[in-house]
Formats: C-alpha cells, sequence, structure tokens
C-alpha cells in the first residue's frame, strides 16, 4: 500500500474527490450568494432552502406517479429536471424578489438578512410538516452511472460530470457578468442604479431577473446534488452558513472570488478529513478568521464596504 | 411607446414652438424641500443655461426632469406630455439624455462599456467614429478601466456617451466643474457642434462667462425659484446683476 | 453608521414602560401559584438571553448572528461543572457566565472590525465553530447532550430540586442581571454606547475608542447570555445542541425584533411572545418554524419597531384624542 505523509493514497484521492465535488457545489451556491450580494446588497439567506426546493421539485417531477396517483402523469428523470427544476426556483424567486426582497432594498442590508432567516423558516418548515427532517433517495441517472477505476481510486462518472458542469456554469456565469452587455448593465446598476435607471434601463425589472437568475442557480445546484446527497428539508441548512462563510472569504459579492474560494475550500475541507478528521467541519470557519484577520475585504475584495 | 419626436415638426414649426415646458416644479430631498416653483421653457434647437449658486436647486431641476428625484410635484411637459409620474427609465426612452455632476463614468467598466452603456433609444445619434472625432483621447484608452481615465477624459466620456443615444434632449450638469481651461474649451467647441446639428441642451453652470459663448438663453435660479431670465444678448447690459446672483 | 435605524424614543414611552415592568415584576412573584414553574423559567431566562442580546443588536447597533453560542457555551460548562465537579450551583454559573464572556472578547475583537452583514456573517461562522466543537467533543454526548444536570444545593444549603425552589432562585439570578443590565444601558456608558450607534465618526472625533465602546458591549451581552444559558441548563437538568444551534440565534433575534429594539421592556415582551408560542405551538411540530418565519417577515417588512412601536402608536393616538378632549 502506498503512503502519502502516513495516509493510504486511496484514502488521500477519495477525500480529495469529495473534497472537489463539496467545492464544487460550494463554488455554484457561493455564486449565486455572491451574485445578489454583490448586484442587489442582499444577503441572501434562503440560498440553502432554495436549493433544498431544487432538490426537491427534481423529487417531485420523478415521483410524479405517485404523487398524483390516477392521473396517469409521467415520471420525469434527471436530464428534464435538470432543466425544469431550476426554471421553477427561478419562478419561485421572481415571486420572492416581487413579494419581499424588493421591499427592503432601501432599508439597511441587515434587515435583508433578517427577512431572508424568516423566509428559510417558513420553507424549511413548510417541507418539514409534509416530510419531517428524513432523506428521500434519488437515483443517479442511468448513463452516468457506474465508473472507472483508476488503480490509486475509483472515480464514478456522476461526480465527475459535477465537478465538470459546476466549472462550465461557473464561467459561463462569470463570462456574463464581466464580458456582455448585460453583465455591463448590472455592473453599472451596482454602483449607480439611479444613473443606469436614467439612461433607460429598467433596473427594477433588471434587479429582479438577477435575484430569479441567482436563485435558479441554487435550483440548479440542488438538482445536482440530489442523487449525491439525500434530497431532505433540512439540506441547505448547514450549507448556507458554510457558503456565507465562503462569500466572506472570496470578498463579498465578487465573483471570481466566490469561485475560486468554493473549489478550494472544498478542497482543504477533504484533506483535513484526512488529515485532522475532528476539525473537518469548522476548517472552513476557521480559516474564514484568519482571513479576516489578515486581508479584511476577503481573497478577492473588489468593494471595501 | 409613444414616439413624441416623431410629431417634432408639427409642434415645431419654424423652430420657435417649446419643446419642454415646466410649470410650478417641486422637489424634496427627503423632507427637506430643495424646488420651490421652477417655470421655464426650452425651444426645440436652444442652448438655454440654468445659472445660480450651488445649492440653488439647479441640478435638482435636471434630476426633476429625468425623474430621478423621488418625490416631485408640478408639471414637467415635454412636447406636451406630462412626465411627472413617468419613471426615469421610461423618461429616458423618450429622448432625453442626462450627463450628472460627478460625471458617473463607472469603474467597474471599461471605457467602451462606459462608452455603449447607454442604450441608443432614437434614431440619428452619433456613430463612435463621430463621438472619437469629437473626443480623440477617447479612442485609444478604449480598454482601460473607467475612472482610470483623467478627470477631462471622464468628462468627455460622460458627454461622449450620451451623444450614442439619439436623444434630441441633453442635460449637462456643470461639465466643465474642476477642468483645465484647454479642456472647458474643447467641451464648449462640442456643446456649439451639438447646437448645429439640432440638439437642444439645457446647460447647469455657475460660470456665466462660459455660458456666454454658447447659450441663447439663461435662467437664474435661487432658492429653489427662478428669480431671473434672459436672452444671451441682454447679458453685457446686466454683467453686475449676473456677478450679484453669483456672487461672484 | 448604525446597523438598525432605531427611532427616538418618545417621552410617553418611559411612562408606561416603568409602570408594565413593574406589574411585570408582581406577576413573575406570583405566577408560580398559578403557572408551571419551569414554564415560567423558560420565560425568565429568555427574557435575560433576549435582553442581553438587544444590548448589542438595539443598543449597540451591531447585527450578531451567533449569540446561541454564548448561551450554548455556559449551558454546557455550567451542566459538565455541575455533574463533575463538587461545587455548588451558583458557582457553576458564575464559571459559566466567565466562560462565555471570556468567549465574548475573542468573538468581538474578531467580528467588531466589521459592521452590518459582514459583522453577523462572522459571528454566525464563529458560532458555527462552537457548534461543531460540541457536536464532536466525547463529554457534550452528541445528540443526547449533557443530561440529569444535579442543581444541586444554593450556596450548600437550599436544596433546589424543587421546581418552585428552583423558580424563585431563577428570578433572583435573573433580577441580579436584568437590573445590571438597566444599571448598564442608563450609565454614562450606555449613553457613549448609543452615541457611537448613532454615528459613530462623530463619537471618535469626539475622543472615544469606539472599538472598545462596542467590545465592552460584546463581553456584557455574551456574559449575560451566558448566565442565561446556565440557568437553563441548571433548571432543566440538560444541555443540549439546540442550545447552540443557529436557529437559537435567529430566535433571539427574532424576540428582539418582535417586541421592539432598543427599549427595556421590548426583548421581555418578544421573549415571552415567542417562548409562549412555542410551548403552545409545540405539539404541531414544523408549524412553530412556519409561524416564527412568517412573524420574522412581517416584522421585517411592517412593524420594524415591534411591539413596543405599536404601543407608542396606539398611545399617541390616545394621548392625541384624549387632548382634544380637554
Amino acid at each position: 500500500m502506498i503512503l502519502i505523509f502516513g495516509v493510504p493514497i486511496q484514502a488521500l484521492t477519495g477525500q480529495l474527490m469529495v473534497g472537489l465535488i463539496n467545492g464544487a457545489f460550494y463554488a455554484l451556491l457561493s455564486l449565486g450568494v455572491a451574485i445578489i450580494f454583490g448586484m442587489l446588497r442582499i444577503a441572501n439567506f434562503v440560498h440553502g432552502a432554495q436549493y433544498m426546493l431544487g432538490a426537491f421539485v427534481a423529487w417531485f417531477l420523478l415521483n410524479l406517479p405517485n404523487i398524483f396517483p390516477g392521473l396517469g402523469l409521467p415520471t420525469i428523470g434527471y436530464w428534464v429536471a435538470l432543466v425544469l427544476a431550476p426554471l421553477v426556483v427561478f419562478g419561485v424567486g421572481i415571486l420572492i424578489e416581487f413579494l419581499f426582497i424588493r421591499r427592503v432594498y432601501d432599508l439597511d442590508h441587515a434587515y435583508s438578512l433578517l427577512l431572508t432567516i424568516g423566509l428559510t423558516m417558513v420553507l424549511e418548515g413548510a417541507f418539514r410538516l409534509k416530510y419531517g427532517s428524513s432523506g428521500q433517495p434519488y437515483e443517479i441517472p442511468e448513463l452516468l452511472k457506474g465508473g472507472r477505476n483508476l488503480g490509486f481510486m475509483f472515480l464514478p462518472y456522476y461526480r465527475v460530470w459535477v465537478v465538470v458542469v459546476s466549472l462550465v456554469v461557473c464561467f459561463a456565469t462569470w463570462f456574463m457578468i464581466e464580458r456582455t452587455k448585460f453583465g455591463a448593465y448590472l455592473r453599472a446598476a451596482t454602483e449607480d442604479p439611479i444613473l443606469v435607471r436614467a439612461f433607460g434601463i429598467n433596473v427594477p425589472l433588471m434587479l429582479m431577473l438577477t435575484y430569479g437568475f441567482g436563485v435558479g442557480l441554487a435550483g440548479f445546484t440542488g438538482v445536482m446534488a440530489a442523487p449525491i446527497y439525500q434530497v431532505s428539508p433540512g439540506m441547505g441548512q448547514n450549507l448556507i452558513i458554510i457558503v456565507f462563510a465562503v462569500v466572506v472569504i472570496g470578498g463579498m459579492g465578487s465573483i471570481l472570488g466566490a469561485i475560486i474560494s468554493g473549489f478550494f475550500l472544498g478542497i482543504i475541507e477533504g484533506l483535513t478529513k484526512v488529515f485532522w478528521p475532528e476539525a473537518s467541519n469548522t476548517v472552513i470557519f476557521v480559516i474564514m478568521a484568519i482571513i479576516l484577520l489578515v486581508r479584511p475585504n476577503g481573497l478577492i475584495g473588489r468593494v471595501a464596504k | 411607446m409613444h414616439d413624441v419626436f416623431a410629431t417634432q415638426t408639427t409642434h415645431a414649426g419654424a423652430g420657435g414652438a417649446a419643446m419642454l415646458e415646466i410649470r410650478n416644479l417641486e422637489a424634496w430631498y427627503g423632507e427637506s424641500r430643495a424646488l420651490r416653483s421652477i417655470c421655464l421653457d426650452v425651444r426645440d434647437g436652444e442652448v438655454v443655461t440654468l445659472l445660480g449658486r450651488n445649492g440653488a436647486g439647479k441640478s435638482t431641476t435636471l434630476k426633476s426632469i429625468m425623474g430621478m428625484m423621488r418625490k416631485r410635484a408640478g408639471s414637467i411637459k415635454l412636447y406636451g406630455e406630462e412626465l411627472i409620474g413617468c419613471a426615469s427609465n421610461a423618461i429616458a426612452r423618450k429622448g432625453i439624455a442626462f450627463c450628472p455632476e460627478n460625471r458617473g463614468i463607472f469603474s467597474s467598466l471599461t471605457v467602451a462599456e462606459n462608452l455603449t452603456l447607454p442604450p441608443i433609444v432614437r434614431d440619428g445619434g452619433m456613430s463612435e467614429e463621430e463621438i472619437f472625432d469629437l473626443f480623440p483621447n477617447l479612442r485609444e484608452r478604449l480598454n482601460t478601466g473607467g475612472t482610470k481615465l483623467s478627470g477631462g477624459e471622464q468628462q468627455m466620456l460622460a458627454i461622449g456617451r450620451i451623444l450614442r443615444t439619439g436623444a434630441r434632449l441633453i442635460l449637462l450638469d456643470e461639465p466643465t466643474e474642476g477642468l483645465a481651461p484647454a479642456i472647458v474649451q474643447q467641451i464648449g467647441r462640442v456643446i456649439r457642434r451639438l447646437r448645429e446639428r439640432g440638439l437642444t441642451v439645457i446647460l447647469v453652470e455657475q460660470n456665466f462667462r462660459f455660458a456666454e459663448t454658447l447659450a441663447d438663453r439663461h435662467y437664474v435660479i435661487e432658492n429653489g425659484n427662478v428669480v431671473d431670465s434672459m436672452t444671451n444678448a441682454e447679458v453685457p447690459a446686466n454683467r453686475d446683476k449676473l456677478a450679484a446672483y453669483l456672487g461672484v | 453608521m448604525t446597523t438598525i435605524d432605531i427611532k427616538q424614543q418618545p417621552v410617553a414611552r418611559l411612562e408606561w414602560e416603568k409602570v408594565a415592568l413593574v406589574i411585570l415584576l408582581a406577576l413573575a412573584l406570583i405566577a408560580p401559584s398559578f403557572v408551571y414553574p419551569l414554564f415560567l423559567v423558560r420565560i425568565l431566562t429568555f427574557v435575560l438571553f433576549a435582553s442581553a442580546y438587544n444590548l448589542i443588536f438595539g443598543y449597540a447597533g451591531l447585527l450578531g448572528f451567533g449569540h446561541a453560542a454564548f448561551f450554548g457555551l455556559a449551558s454546557y460548562a455550567v451542566a459538565q461543572s455541575a455533574k463533575t465537579l463538587p461545587i455548588t450551583p451558583e458557582i457553576a454559573i458564575l464559571f459559566g457566565v466567565f466562560v462565555s464572556a471570556a468567549m465574548g472578547v475573542v468573538f468581538g475583537w474578531l467580528a467588531i472590525r466589521r459592521q452590518g452583514l459582514y459583522f453577523a456573517m462572522i459571528t454566525l461562522a464563529l458560532a458555527q465553530i462552537v457548534y461543531f466543537f460540541f457536536a464532536q467533543v466525547e463529554w457534550a454526548h452528541g445528540e443526547d447532550g449533557i443530561q440529569s444536570v444535579p442543581r444541586g444545593h444554593f450556596l450548600g444549603l437550599i436544596d433546589l430540586s424543587d421546581n418552585m425552589v428552583m423558580y424563585y432562585f431563577v428570578l433572583g439570578v435573573f433580577l441580579i442581571g436584568f437590573l445590571f443590565l438597566l444599571r448598564v444601558i442608563a450609565s454614562p456608558y450606555g449613553e457613549v454606547l448609543k452615541a457611537v450607534r448613532d454615528n459613530e465618526a462623530r463619537a471618535i472625533s469626539l475622543g472615544y475608542d469606539a472599538n472598545a465602546i462596542k467590545l465592552i458591549a460584546f463581553t456584557i451581552s455574551a456574559g449575560l447570555a451566558g448566565l442565561a444559558g446556565g440557568l437553563n441548563a441548571l433548571s432543566f437538568q440538560l444541555a443540549s445542541l439546540s442550545d447552540v444551534h443557529y436557529l437559537l440565534s435567529a430566535e433571539v433575534i427574532l424576540m428582539v425584533l418582535i417586541g421592539g429594539a432598543a427599549t427595556t421592556i421590548g426583548p421581555v415582551l418578544g421573549a415571552v411572545v415567542v417562548v409562549a408560542m412555542q410551548n403552545y405551538f409545540a405539539p404541531f411540530g414544523a408549524w412553530v418554524l412556519v409561524f416564527q418565519g412568517v412573524i420574522f417577515v412581517v416584522c421585517v417588512l411592517t412593524m420594524r419597531n415591534g411591539i413596543v412601536g405599536v404601543i407608542d402608536m396606539l398611545a399617541k393616538a390616545w394621548v392625541d384624542k384624549s387632548g382634544k378632549a380637554y
């Protein structure tokens, strides 16, 4: 058996893979939180619940015949859910923005956090009423089942898929914000929404769509996560706190910072599991505390505020 | 969208009809009242200046026309169409463009992105080439961050970007503030060019010596009211009075 | 920069607030004859917890989102020390207050460099470290928590195992903590704290060390949250993970928000409402969570000055109306 720093290589690569997967989810979720914070100045605590919602929509779609028996509804699988569920969550996000979020834009940022904590409680509580705290299984799609033995580790296809898709989505989102016209409107609106509006751009509509997009991203992440983690009402609960820490580490509102620190912290967390398992749950928070001491604006802090 | 400029010729006739009519305009910043009762008219193709001291209400008048003040009352009519109650983005789409006092250049956007940010609202705006002819400095710095430009270049960018949009009424808020004399002259030339193109300009200025080289008429604003108005021909006879208004 | 925008206290408030506090104290003295004492204990500890949190949320303008860490740390410290060491309950509680206040110094020092949302996120992350510490460390027994904590004998003399006796013990300790807090808020230091909240730049220009002033408030708040946690653990003879869970941090925000931040009686009313609601809705399971969420949303959107704000408004309308009658 090959040992690296006294650890079997299988354990090391296995945890690295787990870390990379977690990192992919952290990056996708932090990306949404960073966009919403950067563009709308809203601390979207309900992001974790929206991620859970995405996973549940995928699960509902798969189980339509059981949920509505007798209607002859078909079961809708992973690939359609991957498109449909984020759209549903996008719609829910638009509604939440319209009903609640836009009422706190002009208030201190703290109120956005309090408001979204409340929304989190409502969403999670509602799902707990029906599903308790137990998890619902969601199978890996046929096409991505199995994996390949690389000798030093077993590489499941689905996990490779998650990492690749996460990278692609992160890059596409970054590109949209930093390199396209719509992104330019968004960046400008972050700096001076009143002026951008006076140029003829419907800023309130744009903010609504941006919130919907960030939330839709959470829904998408939820579908991606459904086959790996169980679909349960509490699945976003601890995750959102980690994601907030990741966003703080990356520099609040920094898109690139959120993506990089998402992957980076996932891997660090995986490595910690190998070398010091007891600290693996807290390592991200400890890193956050250290980063705040040495680089108060985060790793890639664009806005110091 | 109702295109007010389509009916322009029937209203304007021989360049005399009012393009913009402001009556009893009031505006507030929170609880404090910034405009008390502004009344003024701007005709097609005119260059009109708003003179007055700091805090008199000149910028607030422009922001009110643009719909950027949250609380305003009275009447602002563009070719007879009421703008009070319109959202700011809708007002811009009617063909009014605004260049703010602080220039409003976005630091997270490149010069090129800043330049093309305001959407085209009507045909007949300047092409990017024409804008580079007016402001040659911008051409070489397209990929620079917007706020990395010098103050003068930022002002050129701020004016240049709204000329693309095809807006027929241009609101310029103290475009010469804090700039070197050579750049002030350049901006003066640009404003004359806009006038030759038939655009209408409302210019907020503190420096009437600059204003009198360009404008057709002047309004003096004090404490949120229009206290005086004169044609440019009347300025020489009223220098002392204007100096007193402006405290220079 | 203040985190939470708080309206100036109307003068009329001071009148009804004092009367209400006296009435509530009188009620607290006789209540155990009518209501289950341990339910009252729960209310008292949460009133203390919410009032302690109000010191930083209301009076210092800091949105801390990890106050359960201090409540829970003391809870575990008191439970473990009372269970394993030959000490009397008051010593165990003092120990709990001490460790919470000490952690308050460290967390506060880390967090007060940043304001607004950052402050919230940092305190939340730091509190998660505490949560996972207790979730993993062996002597805390994970999900089970530390059970069957002995209440012991107060000063080695008075047996606290009777719920009625325990209640009056808690009431006594509660009053010490609560009156201390009132004293702090009314003191010159309290005035400076409010000045820093309202205009930090101005307070600094007057020569105050704003960070030190906030850190003192944070430490006092952490210590008193610890006092509440310690009393709670001792009374219910249990320290568990729900004492350090982030939902508890959210609940204490809710209590202050619903009652009225930066008022004396606000957290009292808020804690009573939330604890009573949790108690009566407990049989309905997750409905409690849904209701709390709805109240959160309603408070943020429509009554940011809480119950006290509503009473003030009604009182003002009443005064105006009766004034006209004369």
